[in-house]
């Protein structure tokens, strides 16, 4: 009963879905007050009807409800409840929920907080939000019903995926989500600004904490996909450089930049054709990484089952979508009348040279992700592009990018002091150098990528450090007065500061983790141990053992350094009810400098078992700095500029609202 | 003109979209890495023989005919799967099948094959799987075509299937005998 | 009952192929250090052909821990990485390896981000100095700019909806 009605709901909100996005545009144009004023409760409803949709759903998995395919198909009644519920995005069509309902969420929560915007570029971008709906809505109902039935109703499920049953796993489909489809509204508000013909101050205001939550969910879905991968999939690895990991990483890189080019466009009001396109190229990737997945065109680990169909829709949708405001951009834009002056060696122009890097650090990764299709296809051939591309495409334009984000804070607008910023910046120089030099002679192996990775990494991270203290005055003053200006300090700067710093130590983390990781491998019996690094390994013992759904090898490994006690780790390999593949848990003993990883393999047949060390240094920083970060971005979220808005001259709002 | 530098990102993605068009094409096979060795001259095969005491087998033997290897292993649970249709290629298509133990306990194999049925012509044991690393295999089972003169004309991935055979296999069978 | 065949059913499956296969299990290091590491870093370079974007190092498929013990069995022989790289790629295809060969069908590959880092700066040196010659039009208003400042300043603000 409950997916039935679950169903329906979701042919309740496509016609909400449908209402909102043709009258209030209409609205707009003809200036009819209540068909524009129908925008706020028709995504209140669409959002109230798409989640309840989506609790159906969650409530069929959660009851184990069978005769619902994709349970069947991904659910297992003896699943944990947390796996259970997770199951519900664990697939394509439930995923596909996920998407809508954050669509509608987000749409939900402009019309419920977007009471100072104006009321047409509120209403056409509620009726945009809208179209995006219907899409997806269309896509789901024609193609992929999450409540499509099975009948007679299986007694068990197939289980999911063990690999997905993990926390981390859990999560980072929603946070990705929020992130991939929050840029959504960004989109909606850049088409709506493009017809209305104006862009300024304001609307960059109205704009920049959309860009700054999605931003923010999406660096924590990124990091937690990474972080799950490095737990789960036994090797230590974090980033692969697969088609929809970067197809994820692609809108991160454009929406940074997007969110360092709106700051232009709100202080200063340049930058503002520049500012449209990548609103929407932003949720323009997100459309191409959805497509990347669902259609079945490249395969990868993320693929979910394909369908020739739903690949065809979809790039209808992607065409649709991205081609009207593209075309509308093309028209429009050029008629935009540019602001403010500046130099090239001004914050400005900082930034614009950040937007440079980020766009072509974006291009060589869809350059490198597409590469191999489009050769398939003309040629026939296949190759693999892999890390070594990307290293020396991204992996080369980042450099000169990090180093510009600690001289950027330091320049002024319109007219920025170099000399002066590099002076001040002497100290990080020092450091980085020093930090290099240590890097090459602790360890001599590795790229040359690694020691440069290290030193722009320290050079960023003492540069924002420095820039910190000379904003808050820091050897100014007795220590109250400090106290006053750090107090004082706007959240959003707090922010910035948190996430570049942020980001060096996620720099630094990932050179260390790629650069310097060392294995070893051998069979082992128990009692045998295995060295690396400084650090023995000795194989105590293995045994079977049971979980809640599943039974193990477990084996006990303690770990020393010098006949000191260090750890004791217990790597599993797992054989899970239905799935007839065993995978295996890592145990991972954290240090402040590197990571120890130990992995179980096969047994020999001969008493001895397969095992796998690994040491990876500095890979603990990468979470870390990607914490900073996402705390950076709460912080500038917090700071009450954002919330409130731009504000409207008390005459012209009475006006209006007469 | 700048005009014109607006138009760059439509043209793009109209560029992308016709790319995608053209990749989501349903023959398209993706998951089947294509083989390198397709055109080529099929690498050497000398391979002691399965049975105890059994002559060698080289594709030499085979020369002037069409035929087709196909490596198999007693630990491959598809293999058994595919097993039946083995027989059908000779019965039907009147190619021979020659069997190449893959990574196999000779003693293994063996039992296999009287468990199972002997399709083969002629078979070989490939213990330490080199030859089929020379053949480029991804796994077993995998069933390559060789030519009368010694070409590979077509690679077989994964076992085979009745709708395989059908649209796949015997298409290039009939191709080669033109 | 049924939980205690379920486990005999997983542990013989979980031994079984270590019965009948050969060598699976005797993946032994190289004793040479240096060539241990040459062995691992090649097996970094060269792709699983049945995985999806993982190394023969990282991952467990059979075809995967041959090609790792042939690597090794190549080095101890004596082959250069080249001619390892060379071997594989005969028989795979360019598609064995991560890093994209450079030859004719993939100078786009490989130029492309730069080409595009030299069109895009360019594009901003334009941006630059056309912002230079752009005061000298801004200063001018329009016809319809100045019926507009007449009004603004005759009738009070405008309204912005």
């Amino acid at each position: 009963m409950i997916p039935e009605l679950g169903h329906y709901a979701l042919v309740l909100a496509l016609v909400m879905a449908l209402a909102q996005a043709s009258l209030p545009m209409v609205g707009a144009a003809r200036g009819i007050r209540p068909w524009m004023q129908l925008a706020k409760p028709a995504a209140l409803a669409q959002f109230a009807f798409v989640a309840f949709a989506f609790l159906a759903l969650m409530q069929a998995f959660a009851s184990s409800d069978f005769s619902v395919a994709i349970v069947t198909q991904h659910s297992h009644s003896e699943q944990p409840l947390i796996y259970r519920l997770s199951a519900t995005w664990g697939n394509h069509e439930g995923s596909l929920l996920l998407w809508v309902l954050i669509l509608t969420i987000f749409g939900a929560l402009v019309a419920l907080f977007g009471e100072n915007l104006p009321p047409r570029l509120k209403a056409r971008t509620l009726s945009i939000q809208a179209m995006i709906s219907v899409g997806f809505l269309l896509f789901m109902l024609l193609t992929s019903n999450p409540f499509a039935r099975l009948n007679p109703a299986p007694v068990e499920g197939d289980e999911l995926n063990p690999l997905l049953q993990d926390p981390g796993l859990a999560m980072h489909p929603p946070m990705l989500y929020l992130g991939y489809v929050g840029f959504s509204i960004v989109f909606s508000f850049a088409v709506a600004a493009l017809i209305d013909g104006k862009v300024d101050a304001a609307w960059a205001r109205w704009v920049r904490p959309w860009c700054l939550l999605s931003w923010t969910t999406l660096t924590g879905g990124i990091v937690l996909g990474s972080w799950w991968a490095y737990n789960e999939l036994g090797w230590g690895g974090w980033w692969f450089w697969d088609p929809v990991e970067n197809a994820s990483f692609m809108p991160w890189l454009i929406g940074t930049a997007l969110l360092h080019s709106a700051l232009v466009v709100e202080k200063r009001d340049a930058l503002k054709s520049w500012t449209l396109l990548l609103s929407i190229l932003t949720f323009g990737f997100s459309l191409l990484g959805t497509f990347l997945v669902r259609s079945g065109i490249i395969t990868s680990v993320h693929s979910f089952a394909t369908d020739p169909t739903r690949g065809v829709f979809i790039l209808a949708l992607l065409a649709i979508a991205i081609g009207v405001p593209l075309a509308l951009y093309a028209l429009r834009a050029p008629t935009l009348r540019g602001g403010g002056l500046f130099a090239p060696l001004s914050r400005e122009g900082a930034l614009v040279m950040n937007n440079l890097l980020l766009a072509v650090m974006t291009a060589s990764v869809l350059f490198g992700t597409l590469y191999p299709l489009m050769l398939e296809l003309t040629t026939g051939n296949t190759i693999s592009v892999g890390g070594p591309f990307y290293m020396a495409t991204f992996g080369i334009f980042a450099l000169p990018l990090l180093i510009l984000m600690a001289i950027g804070p330091f320049m002024g607008w319109k007219r920025g002091d170099v000399r002066g910023a590099l002076q001040r910046l002497i100290a990080a120089g020092i450091c980085a150098l020093g930090a290099a030099i240590i890097a090459v002679w602790i360890r001599s192996d590795g790229p040359l990528l690694a020691p440069l990775g290290i030193l722009v990494g320290v050079w960023l991270l003492v540069g924002t450090v420095i820039e910190f203290m000379e904003r808050i005055r820091l050897f100014e003053g007795n220590p109250a007065r400090i106290w006053n200006r750090a107090r004082h300090m706007p959240r959003a700067a707090y922010g910035m500061s948190l996430a570049h710093f942020g980001l060096a130590v996620a720099v630094i983390g990932m050179t260390g983790a790629a650069a310097w990781k060392t294995e070893n491998l051998t069979v082992l019996q128990p009692g045998q141990t295995l060295t690396l690094q400084g650090y023995d390994f000795k194989l105590e013992s293995v045994q079977g053992i049971r979980g809640e759904n599943y039974l193990a090898d477990q084996a006990h490994f303690v770990v020393s350094r010098d006949g000191d006690f260090v750890a004791d780790l217990y790597p599993e390999r797992r054989q899970y009810l239905v799935q007839p593949m065993p995978t295996t848990e890592a145990a991972i003993r954290s240090m402040p400098l590197a990571d120890l990883y130990a992995v179980i393999g096969e047994p020999d047949g001969k008493g001895g078992w397969i095992v796998r060390v690994y040491h990876e240094p500095l890979v603990g920083w990468i979470w870390f700095g990607a914490l900073i970060m996402v705390a950076g971005g709460l912080t500038s979220l917090s700071d009450r500029r954002y919330r409130v808005g731009a504000p409207v001259r008390a005459g012209a709002a009475q006006a209006a609202k007469a | 003109m700048r005009r014109l530098v607006f138009l760059l990102p439509i043209a793009i993605v109209a560029i992308l979209v016709a790319i995608f068009w053209v990749g989501l094409d349903p023959e398209r096979d993706k998951s089947v890495l294509p083989s390198a060795l397709v055109g080529k001259t099929a690498p050497v095969v000398d391979l002691p023989g399965l049975a105890d005491g059994a002559q060698r087998l080289t594709l030499g033997q085979f020369k002037g005919q069409l035929v087709a290897i196909n490596f198999f292993a007693s630990w491959c649970l598809p293999c058994r799967a595919e097993h039946p249709l083995l027989e059908q290629i000779t019965a039907e298509f009147g190619v021979p099948v020659i069997g190449v133990a893959w990574k196999d306990k000779p003693e293994a194999s063996r039992a296999f094959l009287q468990e199972l049925g002997d399709p083969y012509v002629a078979t070989g044991a490939d213990r330490n799987g080199r030859t089929g690393i020379d053949f480029g295999i991804t796994g077993v089972p995998e069933t390559f075509l060789v030519g009368a003169d010694g070409t590979v004309l077509y690679r077989f991935a994964g076992p085979l299937s009745p709708e395989g055979l059908r649209n796949e296999l015997a298409p290039a069978i009939a191709e080669a005998k033109q | 009952m049924r939980r205690a065949l379920a486990l005999l059913a997983v542990g013989w499956l979980a031994i079984a192929p270590a019965l009948v296969q050969e060598a699976l299990a005797q993946e032994a290091q190289l004793a040479d250090p240096q060539l241990e590491q040459r062995a691992r870093d090649l097996g970094r370079e060269i792709r699983c052909v049945v995985c999806q974007s993982q190394s023969v190092a990282d991952s467990d498929a059979d075809i995967a821990q041959e090609l790792r013990v042939l690597i090794r069995e190549q080095i101890a022989a004596g082959r250069s990485d080249q001619e390892i790289r060379d071997y594989l790629v005969a028989r795979y295809g360019d598609f064995v390896l991560f890093d994209p060969p450079f030859k004719a069908s993939t100078y786009v590959l490989w130029i492309g981000p730069f080409a595009i880092l030299v069109l895009a700066a360019i594009g901003v040196a334009i941006f630059f100095r056309r912002r230079v010659e752009e005061p000298a039009r801004a200063s001018e208003l329009s016809a319809d700019e100045h019926s507009r400042v007449k009004r603004l300043l005759h009738d009070g603000p405008e309204d912005r909806v």
